[in-house]
């Protein structure tokens, strides 16, 4: 990754942003630490002050200026950790006592608490150093000064600040490095995912984006992205399909129809025998146009465009609809239609092609199974799924040619002389599909049986209508 | 009985003109929306028909102007848009049917037919009569000549509807999309084995029949000559 990039992205802004909370914290923390530290120190000095010069006050109140004198010379011998500052002066300022050998200009005048420089011999190295010291003014005139030099405060406070200055330089490295780190592998992989999408742009339709497998936001980022190349296949898919069914399933009957027309002109004719072609080819139209239509219908339904035309509804009733429907004409082929849908069931979907894909099915057991035993429709409750089963006595659907059956235009050899365009079970297919249902052909033993398992909605219930529903006809054994 | 047809195809117009002609209506064509508007708006006709793709504009926007300006005349959508969405979206705009190019031309008249001859008030007819078959809609009674036929629901309806257009021809898709809802082609005659189920019922015993084959078109209830 270039350096740039680095530095461009969002990762590494945000490391930053870290970087700069983590450091207000710990520059907040320690500066509190060393206020307190500081504070309690300067209290310290202060108290000791006020200590000294109380029993430095009673020794002169009890024994005099001479003994205060020898006190104070005692106390200001330089021994090891002691960093008192003593000085006794006259009235005009000279020094009678003490370790120091003037009296400050800045503690002239009032008495009282005052700061100032001295050059100290104590502590390693030997610099000038802010003292504080109380003064204050004995009976008689003579003047006194008490203090410490600040040698200690000022220790703390440099190693309190070092300590500050590492801990915010660790801080910061920490911060910066762990960024770095992050962002890299977070804009590898959102690397992997950009060289992927590129690839499939430049026509590399077939590709996928890589998953780590552990189903974070990128996995999850990742497998959405496929998901919709998924969908896009599908529909380009589906697009190809249509152009070429209407290629494959148009192209001969219009031949047929110019041909027939292109036969009646060659020869002079009677107008019975115009009459008769152009009727011929009326119907010959019809057809080309229910294949159409039918094309379009399948494509529609692929395409998942209906998604948004979905409504709630009873799907008992829409079967004991179309069964109703159907009835008649499987009476007329000898055989009855039999339903069983014992209780209301909402799901939600297209109406009308449900409506659709039931007739099919049950056109097909009409036509293939009618006369041979009754045509049975069931609907059952599964868990979350609303089973519907189409079934019919008649020769049935050899294992190996069922998934073929679902493909367009197949017309299976046993069906050769029955009419339809071969786009029934396609149909039923597509709006299976559409439904995120399940399709699948058993054998009803003997005969063929039909199950699309549909996702039941929890929706609200669906409106209780009055469903007028054809007799329906116990099964025994 | 005069029609305007609002269609941008002169080829199909042409063809529309002269079918129509030939069935005794007086055809006046326009080739654009705004056209089709400003003619319907200034002139009374008993039709509209209007296709939907027009030069720059959708028919449906057409005939919502006229329905805003409260001009019902009764229009007839013809399109190549065939989902059922859009036939919805046709009705919903203001149209009374919706027809699906190409069409047959029969299809085609016995839809202009019954729009033409819309009885009005029909809402609050109690009592459909045809010859001497009644209907008592509040009682959901069917009688000929007195005698009591007892009909099933669907029957009743597809009976409904046959005697609410007396006299006027009936396509099979007419009686599936007003009688069943259904909008696709059931491939199969059972539309056929409906009407004969129902003409068994109401003809078998009498000796004038009232439900007439009409051939290449449907059938059309009607009382004898």
């Amino acid at each position: 990754m270039r350096p740039n990039r680095l530095l461009a992205s969002s990762t590494f802004r945000y490391a930053l942003v870290y970087v700069a909370m983590f450091g207000v914290s710990v520059v907040g923390i320690l500066a509190f630490v060393y206020w307190e530290a500081v504070g309690v120190v300067s209290g310290q000095t202060d108290e000791t002050i006020r200590n000294e010069i109380a029993s430095l006050a009673e020794h002169y109140q009890e024994r005099g200026l001479g003994q205060l004198i020898s006190v104070i010379a005692e106390r200001s011998g330089n021994r090891f950790g002691q960093r008192g500052i003593y000085l006794l002066a006259d009235p005009e300022y000279r020094p009678l006592a003490g370790n120091i050998d003037a009296w400050p200009t800045v503690a002239r005048g009032e008495p009282g608490w005052v700061d100032f420089l001295i050059g100290t011999e104590a502590g390693p190295r030997p610099t000038r150093q802010l003292a504080r010291a109380h003064t204050f003014v004995l009976p008689g005139g003579f003047r006194m000064l008490v203090g410490r030099d600040t040698t200690e405060r000022t220790e703390l406070r440099s190693l309190i600040t070092e300590a500050l200055l590492g801990a915010l330089a660790l801080t910061t490295f920490l911060a910066i490095a762990g960024g770095v780190v992050m962002s890299r592998n977070l804009l590898r992989r959102i690397d992997t995912i950009n060289r992927g999408s590129q690839a499939i742009l430049a026509g590399d339709f077939r590709r996928r984006m890589p998953l780590k497998g552990n189903d974070d936001e990128f996995d999850q980022l990742a497998a959405n992205l496929n998901r919709m190349l998924e969908r896009i296949e599908q529909l380009m898919a589906g697009m190809h399909n249509v152009a070429n069914d209407i290629a494959h399933d148009l192209r001969s009957p219009i031949s047929r129809l110019r041909s027939r027309l292109e036969v009646t002109l060659l020869s002079p004719q009677d107008a019975a025998t115009y009459r008769t072609a152009l009727e011929e080819t009326i119907r010959e139209t019809e057809d080309i146009l229910a294949t159409f239509n039918a094309i379009l219908d399948i494509a529609l339904a692929e395409s998942g465009a209906l998604r948004n035309e979905f409504d709630d509804f009873d799907l008992a009733a829409l079967i004991a609809d179309v069964a109703e429907f159907y009835a008649p004409v499987a009476e007329e082929k000898g055989s009855t239609v039999t339903v069983d849908a014992p209780t209301p069931l909402a799901i939600r979907g297209n109406r009308h092609l449900l409506s659709q894909a039931l007739a099919n099915l049950i056109d097909n057991a009409v036509k293939y199974g009618g006369g041979r035993g009754p045509i049975e429709l069931t609907l059952r409750r599964e868990g979350t799924a609303a089973v519907v089963a189409v079934g019919d006595r008649g020769p049935g659907i050899p294992e190996d040619l069922r998934d073929k059956a679902l493909r367009r235009f197949v017309r299976l050899e046993a069906s050769r002389h029955t009419p339809g365009s071969g786009l029934g079970l396609a149909l039923v297919a597509a709006v299976a599909q559409l439904h995120d249902a399940e399709l699948r052909l058993e054998d009803n033993e003997p005969g063929l049986r039909v199950v699309l398992r549909l996702p039941v909605t929890s929706a609200a219930p669906v409106r209780k209508t009055k469903v007028v529903r054809p007799p329906v006809v116990k099964k025994t054994g | 009985m005069r029609i305007l047809v609002i269609e941008d195809d002169e080829a199909a117009a042409g063809y529309l003109a002269k079918g129509l002609g030939e069935s005794g209506y007086v055809v006046d064509r326009a080739a654009t929306g705004p056209d089709g508007l400003a003619m319907a708006v200034t002139e009374s006709y008993d039709l509209i028909i209007a296709d939907r793709m027009l030069p720059g504009i959708d028919g449906l926007l057409v005939v919502e102007a006229l329905r805003k300006k409260g001009d019902d005349t009764p229009v007839l959508f013809l399109s190549a848009l065939g989902q059922v969405d859009e036939r919805v979206r046709g009705l919903k705009a203001g149209g009374d049917d919706y027809l699906v190019k190409p069409y047959a031309f029969a299809e085609l008249l016995a839809r202009v037919e019954v729009l033409i001859r819309r009885k009005s008030g029909r809402a609050e007819e109690t009592v459909l009569k045809v010859a001497d078959l009644e209907m008592d809609l509040l009682a959901r009674r069917v009688t000929r000549a007195g005698t009591e036929i007892p009909l099933q629901p669907r029957e009743f309806r597809l009976l409904e509807y046959l005697m609410r257009h007396a006299g006027q021809v009936v396509t099979r898709t007419m009686l599936l999309e007003h009688v069943w809802d259904y909008h696709f082609d059931p491939q199969t005659n059972v539309i056929d084995v409906h009407v004969s189920r129902l003409r068994q019922k109401i003809d078998k015993t009498f000796t004038s029949p009232l439900l007439h084959t009409v051939r290449g078109a449907g059938y059309s209830l009607r009382a004898p000559e």
